[in-house]
């Protein structure tokens, strides 16, 4: 039988006005960084220069800070709460406006197919500022007393597998609850939020509200070191965030952590398979499998294992790998060199330690950082491959008999951020969603994010919510709680 | 000749027994006019490690414990505290050296402490959770859960009030504890753990430790089966060290101010938040 192949069909970079290199966004404006330093960010998808972006050291977060400081104290704490909401509401709109430019401008940038960037990442932030923009008269409301505050200068640090999207989880609650900002994008993904400052600007945002400084992990230190900080928001790797979690120990800055997570997505035998089998492709191939929360450690009801891998193999053959521009495309580049590097560490130790590769033939572009779309059948528990978090298109497949020693199993993580649960009866999902030691449980779906749901985990997979009235709070000041 | 007392031995209290430190260590305790009062127990890092096995161990069955089962026990620690109020009266004052008065002032805001966060058990799903208005055919909601186990450092003074503000809210959010009495007062929180024993309280949900605080705080501090540590009874520098360490498992480390509030109940909860289709 001949099968019709997909034409390609390609979004047009035209829309993307990236210019040829970017200074640090302090107080209202792009100024070059003091030493003069800057760094290159590439498309992942072939390697070619996008744009040179301005590197920030000590001396520029300081500025940063100072900057923020005198804003939260000169003008936003003293703005209304409802004029503070309206300027959310322009931004969430000026995103709305100008999305289709930063959805080519983050695909470029991260790899990520159009598809995502238009469909999910863009359209999520633009929400989540107009979901937060409502709250800013309304905190009173919130759940944290009849008289909330905010905390003052929030440093945050985002990562690169959703950079828009991690940038208004972040900036929105914090500028809606009346806090100022600085804003530390990742190292490999910094226009969007470059495009971002520029919104700011257009939104007329008070000079100094939102900061945005490029750099790396030394960056990034600085920051979280500053003295006049009073909050770290940080999403990343677990490690980075216990890093953090001592550096801020002897300090009075709270800190809300979104860390990495290993999901069990567990598939029990009533599941209507075929719907399972494509939330469990969601759940890990979404996005390159750069995701936290990423269904990464399958585990299927032993009596129907068989028919579930194979069904999964084949829905596996159909994932279209390739230019992420093209708008047909399933799975786009890995993010980095580096981060290629190590989903290719782990995953050979899969191989080593005895698991079953298998990927469909995909023939990967020559340029580029690319994996196929893979999972690993025979996995046990002490494996490498069930237990760290690869971050990549890397699927990790377990076995179990009976209800409860697939929770049991579910649970046997040092991370609790997500988890997903596939069957067909009602009491058993609620059962199995009370018996996860997870922060978020898809129940017959997997990776859905929303402005109004809390996100955030258990366990090692961090401290605190985002999104919802629960997120929320954790950008005003505790009426109970004392920091030293 | 008058009739000689028969004192107390005060012990440990772990997983619902009364054991001797397995250290065999003791140390002395002196009353407001450097009178001998007692002997209690210095609790080791075993004792510690053996507390937590316990807290772990009731873990599931404490939070699996219907809202309105977890308030009724809390109420009935109230109902035995009630009946043993002249015992912590006397304890205190002999301990804290303060007047008759001031020590009944306190174990009436104990008792009524524990009524508090009782009537808090089956509340705090629907004041603190949600249903969360997502844009799209989905059922979302979010509710409180337990974290685990939670380590308790007692205020010394007031001793016993300090205690209960501390432990009673972990209980209600379906925790189990670890209690480490204050150093220098806390006879009274071994007597609360007589009062506990017979609450119908499960075994292990609460465990009480008295000792050295700077002994234990750095062993708490790096238990990875401690996943929450209200340090109300530690200096500034103690809580920075047991944060330090703590950061190894993300424990989560909080110091309340000396009131009754929701808060000190969802500082050791988790919020978990459910997604499931809407359709046909």
């Amino acid at each position: 039988m001949s099968s019709f192949e997909y034409a390609s069909a390609p979004e047009s970079k035209a829309i993307a006005n990236i210019a040829s290199s970017y200074g640090l966004f302090i107080g209202g404006k792009f100024v070059e960084p003091k030493k003069g330093k800057s760094f290159n960010t590439i498309n992942p998808a072939n390697e070619e220069l996008l744009s040179k972006v301005g590197y920030a050291d000590k001396l520029d977060i300081d500025l940063a800070v100072k900057s923020a400081r005198s804003a939260f104290t000169k003008v936003w704490s003293k703005l209304p709460a409802k004029e503070r909401g309206k300027y959310l509401y322009r931004i969430a709109r000026i995103l709305q406006e100008r999305a289709r430019e930063f959805a080519v401008v983050e695909t470029l940038d991260n790899g990520k197919p159009i598809r995502e960037s238009r469909d999910t990442d863009i359209p999520l932030a633009a929400a989540h500022f107009f979901y937060h923009a409502g709250w800013a008269d309304k905190l009173e409301y919130a759940g944290v007393g009849n008289k909330p505050k905010p905390l003052g200068v929030v440093g945050q640090i985002i990562p690169w597998n959703f950079p828009l999207l991690m940038l208004a989880w972040k900036i929105a609650p914090a500028l809606a609850a009346g806090n100022t900002v600085v804003l530390k994008p990742a190292e490999t993904t910094p226009l969007t939020a470059l495009l971002f400052a520029q919104v700011c600007q257009q939104a007329g945002l008070p000079e100094g509200v939102v900061n945005i400084v490029t750099g790396d992990g030394i960056t990034g230190a600085a920051l979280v070191n500053h003295p006049d900080i009073n909050k770290i928001a940080f999403t990343g790797s677990t490690e980075v965030g216990k890093a953090i979690a001592r550096s801020i120990s002897a300090t009075k800055k709270s800190a809300t952590l979104e860390l990495g997570g290993k999901a069990a997505n567990i598939v029990f035998d009533d599941a209507a398979i075929d719907e399972a089998v494509e939330g469990i492709v969601n759940g890990i191939f979404f996005n390159q499998g750069h995701v936290c929360c990423a269904g990464s450690r399958l585990l299927i009801q032993e009596n129907v294992s068989d028919e579930v891998i194979e069904k999964l193999k084949k829905r596996m053959s159909l994932i279209r790998v390739g230019d992420p521009m093209d708008k047909n495309t399933d799975l786009g580049a890995i993010n980095s060199k580096e981060q290629l590097k190590r989903i290719h560490e782990i995953s050979n130790t899969g191989d080593a330690e005895g698991a079953n590769r298998w990927s469909p033939e995909c023939k990967l572009p020559t340029k580029g950082y690319w994996y196929p779309p893979t999972i690993f059948t025979g996995v046990s528990q002490s494996h490498r491959i069930a237990r760290d978090e690869i971050f990549g298109p890397v699927l990790s497949v377990l076995t179990f008999r009976t209800p409860a020693e697939g929770i049991e199993k579910a649970n046997n993580s040092m991370y609790g951020l997500s988890a997903g649960i596939w069957s067909d009866k009602g009491a058993k999902i609620l059962w199995a969603a009370k018996q996860l030691k997870a922060g978020v449980i898809w129940a017959n779906t997997f990776n859905k994010f929303d402005p109004a749901s809390p996100f955030g985990g258990y366990k090692e997979s961090g401290w605190g919510r985002e999104g919802g009235r629960h997120g929320l709070a954790g950008y005003l000041a505790s009426d109970a709680k004392v920091s030293k | 000749m008058s009739r000689l007392d028969i004192n107390k031995t005060y012990k440990l209290f772990i997983a619902g027994a009364f054991p001797r430190s397995e250290s065999g260590r003791v140390y002395e305790i002196k009353g407001a006019y450097k009178k001998f009062i007692a002997n209690p127990a210095m609790a080791s890092r075993k004792d510690l490690r053996d507390a937590v096995v316990a807290a772990k161990a009731a873990q599931s069955g404490w939070a699996n414990a219907t809202a309105f089962n977890r308030g009724q026990i809390l109420y009935r620690i109230a109902e035995i505290m009630q009946g043993r109020s002249e015992q912590f009266v006397d304890e205190i004052c002999a301990l804290e050296g303060v007047s008759n008065k001031a020590a009944k002032t306190q174990v009436d805001e104990a008792i009524d402490t524990w009524v508090w966060y009782s009537g808090w058990c089956d509340k705090l799903s629907s004041v603190t959770g949600s249903l969360n208005p997502v844009s799209g055919p989905f059922y979302n909601f979010t509710t409180p859960e337990p974290l685990g186990v939670v380590a308790v450092f007692a205020e010394s003074k007031p001793s016993l009030l300090g205690a209960v503000r501390t432990l009673a809210p972990v209980l209600a959010g379906g925790n189990t504890a670890v209690l480490i009495a204050s150093e220098s007062y806390p006879l009274p929180v071994i007597t609360l753990s007589e009062a506990l024993a017979t609450s119908d309280l499960p075994a292990g949900v609460v465990n009480i430790l008295t000792g050295k605080t700077a002994e234990l705080a750095p062993w708490v501090g790096s238990h990875m089966e401690i996943d929450g540590v209200d340090v109300a009874g530690l200096s500034k520098k103690q809580e920075e060290e047991l944060k330090l360490v703590g950061a190894d498992n993300l424990k989560r480390v909080f110091r309340f101010t000396p009131s009754n509030h929701p808060e000190r109940i969802l500082g050791f909860m988790e919020q978990k938040t459910v997604w499931h289709p809407i359709g046909l």
